[in-house]
């Protein structure tokens, strides 16, 4: 039991990279699409070259956790895709066209030809995107899907899409915070008043989502008010308001660490809550793990590929840092 | 999948052109080598940002189209997957290095960058092919009542036809990769005469690369038939057109099989070819698609046709090759002989039309199961059917609007390579 659960902390460490550093890349395309005022070319390209070069490897976090749950809780996944086909396909549609319009944007930008089409189906898609994503997890967590097995409408709830709603904010808080570090005065003032707007977003939809909870998702209520989850609940509170206080007094680095914490404790108060259900409320962790051989398989090569990955991003952040040094 | 698939090896095949030509460049200090790997580089870049994308889609359609393969396969098969996605992120973090860090490391570690750029994308190349071949050969696993009984996710990694289908698809994807790069600048010799030194260097080097693979291709392919032969007789009867189980079974060449009537049309018969060439013996006897049950009998027409297509292309590419040696001897540039250049512009098409022949051979051949005489293909599909149709649309659209894509970026950077010409001149090598 035990190692079913530290590959299920390897799926939720992965989760949480993925919301972290592609919450922020859907941030900025949140951003793009709400830049206004005179300086709107300005926010756009500072969006685009703090998102550039690693526009869309992000994704491998998601794939990841995915191949994850495929390999280690087979029957979570195949229960999940199943129930939740409608959002995960809108949300896919939106990963596809977020990255390539990404793309061809920049290459339009590049040879100088008109372009607003496509800045406002990268924004779009990058609202879109968290939404349905953040609209599945909560249809995963209320229960309803898990329930009735073949009903494809489980989203279409409140809880499940204020869960969304929250997600797309704390995509824009992560974002607006990065931005406050990537520019310079007046952009940077544009941004940390953005960042306002999103805590506060984001306070309502997380406020919203437990009071949903209630009705939509009584397991997760439940598991959010009491023992762990309330302490994470708490957590991501204490962490959001060191964070407003950081943006008061403009310590951007230490607002980053901060959001990052609150968004982190967001989604583990959800892990808590939930636990130890992986398909709420018919699979637990234990029901759906794979046969030992396997998860002790998995957490093998786990290991061996992080002993890989691990002095490999070492050696590329030490080539990168040295580099900024210089110059 | 069959978009995936030429995707996925102009990751593995570009990466290594990419190192070559940067070795190029350290050795001989030749300029047009360093713009050579720059420009592949950038390209490997394009289809590694398209990759992550594609990939995810990927992730997601196994899920939606298939959960009930996946929730058997996951526990068994699993494996190579998690690795697969190691081998993508350490090729992304190089590639990292590769591309943005020219000047900031110096010339041997940038290069060995590139080296585990190309080593990590022939591993995920790997790793996928490898749960393919597990499809073919399941190993591993025991099913009992619809449920898994034994799980030995090893003993599935190290399944019979890994050893043979997974060199096959390596060296395909090389060749592939030479060719149609070659073809490209062919292409470019072959309108303009005095055409940039690049792409004289260009088109040899990815020439030679697709060129000293071609017969060992032909050797690999070799041995995968007679694993077929062994591990899935319908299969291979089904390649053959072998209708009925006979002693000195004919090769046939060309033909079209027609079901109703169980004989070959327009086929040009090897008395003795087949039987020879499986068990060197022309007597052996070899099993018919008459020796299996009617359900379990796969589509010779679809099989035989791509089977025969594939062949075919793989002869002309070994063609190709002893004509440059032939050339090579004789009067020494490559490029001088505008026959050869037209030969490769065609080399270019047929390598991605042998892959995609080489997939329906044995994804069709395989039919009707997912999963050879363990799971058929209707028993995985999503219980909630009525997201079937719906998601294969949704799933089309994207699949064409990313290769519209990629063929546009690459255009892009294909004319940045000849500013003389103009622009959608390269479009038909890249299409898949």
């Amino acid at each position: 039991m035990i190692l079913e659960v530290a590959v299920a902390a390897l799926v939720l460490a992965s989760l949480t990279a993925y919301v972290v550093l592609g919450g922020a890349d859907f941030g900025g395309g949140v951003w793009d699409a709400l830049a206004r005022g005179s300086d709107a070319g300005a926010q756009r390209s500072v969006i685009a070259k703090a998102m550039g070069p690693v526009w869309e490897a992000n994704h491998v976090w998601l794939i990841f956790a995915i191949v994850a749950t495929w390999t280690a809780f087979p029957a979570a996944f195949a229960a999940m895709f199943t129930h939740l086909a409608v959002p995960v396909t809108i949300a896919l549609v939106g990963i596809v066209l977020r990255g390539s319009a990404f793309a061809l944007r920049e290459k339009a930008v590049e040879v100088g030809r008109p372009h607003a089409g496509l800045g406002h189906l990268f924004g779009a898609a990058s609202i879109v995107t968290p939404v349905f994503l953040g609209a599945a997890v909560g249809a995963l967590a209320s229960g309803t899907a898990g329930r009735t097995p073949g009903a494809s409408d489980a989203w279409l709830a409140p809880f499940p899409l204020t869960v969304g709603v929250l997600a797309v904010c704390l995509c824009a808080l992560l974002a607006a915070v990065f931005l406050t570090l990537e520019t310079r005065e007046p952009l940077r003032e544009r941004f940390r008043r953005r960042a306002f707007g999103a805590w506060g977003a984001t306070a309502v939809a997380g406020a919203a989502g437990i009071l949903t909870a209630r009705q939509g998702a009584p397991l997760i209520f439940t598991g959010l008010t009491h023992g762990a989850g309330a302490g994470l609940v708490l957590a991501a509170v204490a962490a959001g308001a060191g964070a407003l206080i950081c943006l008061l007094a403009r310590r951007y680095p230490l607002a980053r660490v901060c959001v990052i914490a609150q968004v982190a404790f967001v989604l583990w108060a959800w892990a808590g809550a939930q636990y130890p259900y992986v398909v709420v409320p018919t699979l637990t962790i234990a029901q759906a793990a794979a046969p030992p051989v396997t998860i002790t398989g998995f957490l093998v090569v786990a290991l061996l590929g992080l002993a890989i990955l691990i002095p490999s991003l070492w050696y590329l952040f030490r080539i990168f840092k040295s580099s900024e040094q210089n110059s | 999948m069959a978009f995936h698939i030429i995707f996925a090896v102009y990751g593995i095949g570009l990466p290594l052109l990419m190192v070559i030509a940067e070795a190029l460049w350290l050795k001989t200090e030749d300029r047009d080598y360093l713009d050579m790997a720059r420009r592949w580089a950038r390209a490997t870049g394009v289809l590694f940002a398209i990759g992550a994308v594609s990939g995810t889609v990927i992730a997601f359609e196994l899920g939606l189209l298939w959960p009930e393969f996946m929730k058997l396969a996951g526990p068994v098969i699993g494996m190579p997957f998690s690795m697969e996605g190691f081998a993508f992120f350490v090729e992304a973090i190089f590639l990292a290095v590769y591309l943005y860090a020219w000047d900031k490391v110096n010339p041997k570690a940038h290069w060995l960058s590139g080296i585990a750029v190309a080593i990590s994308s022939v591993l995920s190349g790997i790793f996928v092919v490898d749960a393919n071949s597990w499809m073919n050969s399941p190993r591993g696993l025991v099913l009992l009542d619809g449920t898994q009984s034994s799980v030995h996710p090893l003993l599935a990694m190290l399944n019979p036809f890994a050893s043979t289908e997974i060199p096959h698809m390596v060296l395909a994807a090389y060749i592939a990769v030479g060719f149609s790069v070659a073809a490209i600048y062919a292409f470019s010799l072959l309108r303009t005469r005095a055409a940039l030194g690049l792409a004289r260097k260009a088109f040899v080097v990815s020439f030679a690369v697709a060129a000293w693979l071609s017969p060992v291709q032909l050797l690999s392919g070799d041995f995968s038939a007679r694993a077929v032969g062994a591990l899935q007789p319908e299969k291979l009867a089904a390649m053959e057109s072998l209708f009925h189980t006979r002693s000195c079974a004919p090769e046939i060449i060309a033909g079209i099989p027609d079901v109703k009537t169980q004989t070959v049309r327009y086929g040009l018969p090897i008395p003795c070819g087949l039987s020879f060439l499986l068990k060197f013996n022309p007597n052996a006897v070899v099993e018919g698609l008459d020796a299996f049950a009617p359900p379990d009998r796969p589509n010779p027409l679809v099989v035989h046709l791509s089977f025969q297509l594939m062949l075919w292309c793989g002869f002309f590419f070994v063609f190709l090759a002893v004509w440059a040696v032939v050339v090579r001897l004789r009067r020494g540039a490559l490029v001088s002989s505008r026959g050869l250049l037209a030969g490769t512009v065609a080399a270019g098409m047929l390598s991605l039309i042998a892959i995609e022949a080489g997939w329906f051979v044995t994804e069709v051949g395989r039919q009707p199961w997912v999963a050879y005489r363990l799971i058929r293909t209707a028993q995985a599909m999503t219980p909630a059917t009525s997201v079937v149709m719906p998601s294969l649309v949704v799933f089309s659209l994207i699949y064409l609007f990313l290769a519209a894509l990629v063929i546009w970026l690459l255009l892009g950077l294909a004319s940045a390579a000849h500013p003389a010409q103009g622009e959608g001149t390269f479009g038909g090598h890249r299409d898949p």
